[in-house]
């Protein structure tokens, strides 16, 4: 068998700084997330278990949260960390089992991040 | 006298399995089992091996589905009901029967920054270097030195079957060795070259390679030290 041999100066290492950089941001920023979605997300079931065994309403809830500063900022850093999270996991599923590894991918995660944030605040 | 209904792979990328009788011995080998099937049975059968007592890593097969040193298992261990299949490595192309092509699996080594880089400015005139045998740094390589390359890990890795780009435990590991290798001096290259979806960020932490290999290495730890390692540097702006 010919080229068998390992020749390192025929197998360049061209490591793709771009590619690398923005691979390892990433992967910090869910990391990060996923720490703070830990935190929001029991403060969230916590709260709900406690309006659903205190009977509240959903006027009354509203009544409480509306006007507070502490709840939306809360639901601000809540929906920031999920807009930031979800996209980066569904790229990571394109990738994996779609084999979708264009540069489009990035602008549809990016559009959908975006989306999320924008419906969560919305919503919050 | 007991006799084994073994099934090997025959062919290349397509093949069949084929069935062989093979007589039971007492402390059987799996390498045992090949060996006698080529030269008692079909001369035409195709494997690997060289040192027979786990030290080189060449025997490396899939027994019963499970990627294995073959001159290290006993049959006893892996044989139910006295049969076994033994096929060729797998996420590795087959040149013929029992033999793969190892040229991509090394090469990632290679991909991976595998070799050492002398510091700058240090030469082989320089007296050694001296790292203490304690320090965490020596700790950390020592967990993952003594790789052999069998390829045990690399074709037991699910992430390495769906992204055929990914270096694979093998590689890594090696690169999060020389990391740690404080006389080193690539370091800003290897984190980058082990950076990103072909790399350590594609693992998924399901820790097959570090249940099968054969040398009780975790490349799964060594992993996540890369992970760790390139995540400082980025922070840091050293990426």
């Amino acid at each position: 068998m010919s080229g068998g041999e390992l020749n390192y100066a025929a197998n360049p290492v061209t490591p793709r700084r771009a590619d690398a950089k923005l691979e390892t941001w990433l992967w910090i920023a869910q990391r990060g997330s996923a720490v703070v979605l830990a935190l929001c997300v029991l403060v969230h079931l916590v709260t709900i278990i406690y309006a659903v065994r205190h009977g509240l309403t959903g006027a009354a809830i509203l009544g409480r949260t509306r006007g507070n500063t502490a709840a939306l900022a809360f639901y601000f850093l809540y929906v920031l960390a999920i807009a930031v999270h979800a996209p980066i996991g569904l790229r990571t599923l394109c990738q994996e089992w779609l084999g979708w590894r264009a540069a489009s991918l990035n602008w549809v995660i990016g559009a959908i991040a975006l989306a999320l944030f924008a419906f969560g605040l919305r919503a919050g | 006298m007991d006799m084994l209904q073994v099934s090997v792979w025959r062919g290349a990328a397509s093949g069949e399995y084929r069935s062989y009788e093979v007589p039971r011995q007492e402390s059987q080998s799996v390498l045992d089992v090949v060996t006698y099937i080529q030269r008692s049975i079909d001369p035409t059968l195709s494997y690997r091996f060289a040192c027979r007592v786990g030290m080189c890593g060449a025997c490396a097969m899939t027994v019963n589905g499970v990627a294995r040193w073959t001159c290290r298992t006993h049959v006893a261990k892996v044989a139910k009901n006295n049969t076994l299949q033994i096929g060729p490595l797998a996420n590795l192309p087959v040149i013929k029967d029992l033999v793969t092509d190892m040229r991509e699996f090394f090469d990632k080594w290679a991909r991976a920054r595998g070799q050492f880089a002398s510091g700058s400015g240090t030469t082989r005139k320089d007296g050694f270097a001296r790292v203490a045998a304690d320090s965490p740094e020596r700790v950390a390589a020592n967990a993952g030195i003594e790789c052999i390359g069998c390829g045990v890990c690399y074709a037991s890795c699910d992430v390495v079957s769906w992204n055929p780009d990914y270096l694979g435990p093998a590689a890594l590991n090696r690169a999060w060795t020389l990391v740690n290798d404080v006389r080193d001096g690539a370091r800003a290259e290897r984190l980058a070259a082990v950076a990103g979806d072909a790399g350590c960020h594609a693992c998924h932490t399901h820790l097959s390679c570090s249940e099968r290999c054969p040398k009780n290495i975790a490349p799964t730890a060594s992993i996540a030290g890369l992970k760790r390692a390139v995540a400082l540097a980025a922070w840091k702006g050293e990426l």
